[in-house]
């Protein structure tokens, strides 16, 4: 790691550390007990729904192992993650059939 | 039916988890790999993984350090990656708020997208558990999970360039990812907030520091909720 000293790396370590269990603890540690409104508990249901394909579609689309470039074997791989996750409701076949097609189309197209 | 003991829940926690063990670890290998090759020491890449617990986060952390950063830009970026983990934490509020506190605490140290995803569905199915059995589920489905990742951390930094390129772990990430949403595609509100939130991905790309997954992240949930209000909340399938 050029450019930080090793004080200022074990500082992000430890700032981030701090600010990502304060994240992770903030309703727990606070709210205790009480009830949340209708409203924000229909809002968080949609979390992970919004937040994790909106965080994949840039990995999908310009992948960093390609240079940024749109990468066919990479975007059937997700696809075929996507669609075999939703019809099966298993996480760990999404994963195998992934990256099972990103591997054979690999290996077809090399 | 008298409710089941925490000991119980605390082994169908583990055992429901372990198979994502799967997905744990190729990630955690990942970074491991992927630090090293960035020439971080050892300790900074185990210190990542134990005081941070957040692949995502410790991957944009790592991307902007090798890009030379401003550490203000990795700090900001790393921890809006990760806020939508205060979305888990008021999720998991209603459930768990009555615990003790240090209880709550660890919780929070051990509040990641799988424990979070696991627990809260539990809960949802079965909402006469009681608070201590719904804290013992939720250590049961972090032990396999927060553990390991450490231990594939290790394993990824000490064997880091001795896996071959041919298995492009680099894809491991996004497709974990939409593994882990794929089955939560339950109903039109899903869906809705889903497209949304890619879209504005895509659109919204150009924004600096990570901006764009947080708009667009805000902007599914909206969606996702005021599609649902419209159409009357519709039973979960089982699954």
């Amino acid at each position: 790691m050029t450019g930080y000293s090793t004080a200022q790396v074990w500082m992000i370590i430890a700032a981030m550390g701090v600010g990502t269990f304060a994240i992770r603890f903030s309703f727990l540690g606070l709210l205790g007990d009480r009830q949340l409104p209708d409203w924000l508990l229909r809002h968080l249901r949609y979390t992970a729904v919004a937040i994790l394909p909106a965080m994949v579609t840039p990995l999908v689309l310009w992948p960093q192992a390609t240079g940024g470039q749109l990468d066919a074997p990479r975007l059937a791989a997700a696809a075929m993650a996507l669609i075999i996750g939703i019809w099966m409701k298993n996480a760990i076949a999404a994963i195998f059939a992934g990256m099972g097609t990103l591997y054979l189309l690999q290996y077809v197209l090399s | 039916m008298a409710a089941a003991s925490p000991k119980s829940l605390y082994w169908k926690g583990v055992r429901t988890a372990a198979p994502f063990l799967l997905m744990v670890t190729p990630f955690g290998l990942l970074f491991g790999v992927v630090a090293t090759e960035a020439g971080m020491p050892l300790a900074q890449i185990m210190g990542f993984s134990i005081v941070v617990i957040a692949g995502a986060a410790q991957f944009t952390a790592l991307q902007l350090m090798t890009e030379q950063a401003p550490i203000i830009v990795i700090l900001a970026s790393a921890l809006a990656v990760n806020l939508r983990m205060a979305m888990y934490s008021a999720a998991l509020a209603p459930y768990l708020g009555p615990a003790p506190l240090w209880q709550r605490a660890l919780v929070g140290y051990l509040n990641v997208d799988q424990t979070y995803a696991l627990s809260i569905m539990e809960y949802e199915a079965h909402p006469q558990m009681t608070v201590a059995g719904r804290v013992a589920y939720y250590l049961g489905v972090a032990t396999p999970i927060c553990p390991f990742w450490y231990l594939a951390t290790y394993l990824g930094a000490v064997l880091g360039s001795t896996i071959p390129p041919a298995f492009a772990l680099d894809f491991a990430v996004p497709i974990t990812f939409l593994a882990i949403v794929a089955p939560a595609f339950k109903t039109l509100a899903h869906v809705a907030a889903a497209v949304t939130a890619v879209i504005l991905a895509v659109a919204l790309s150009w924004m600096p520091y990570n901006l764009w997954l947080l708009l667009a992240a805000l902007a599914g949930m909206i969606v996702g909720a005021e599609v649902e209000r419209r159409m009357g909340r519709t039973r979960m399938r089982p699954s």
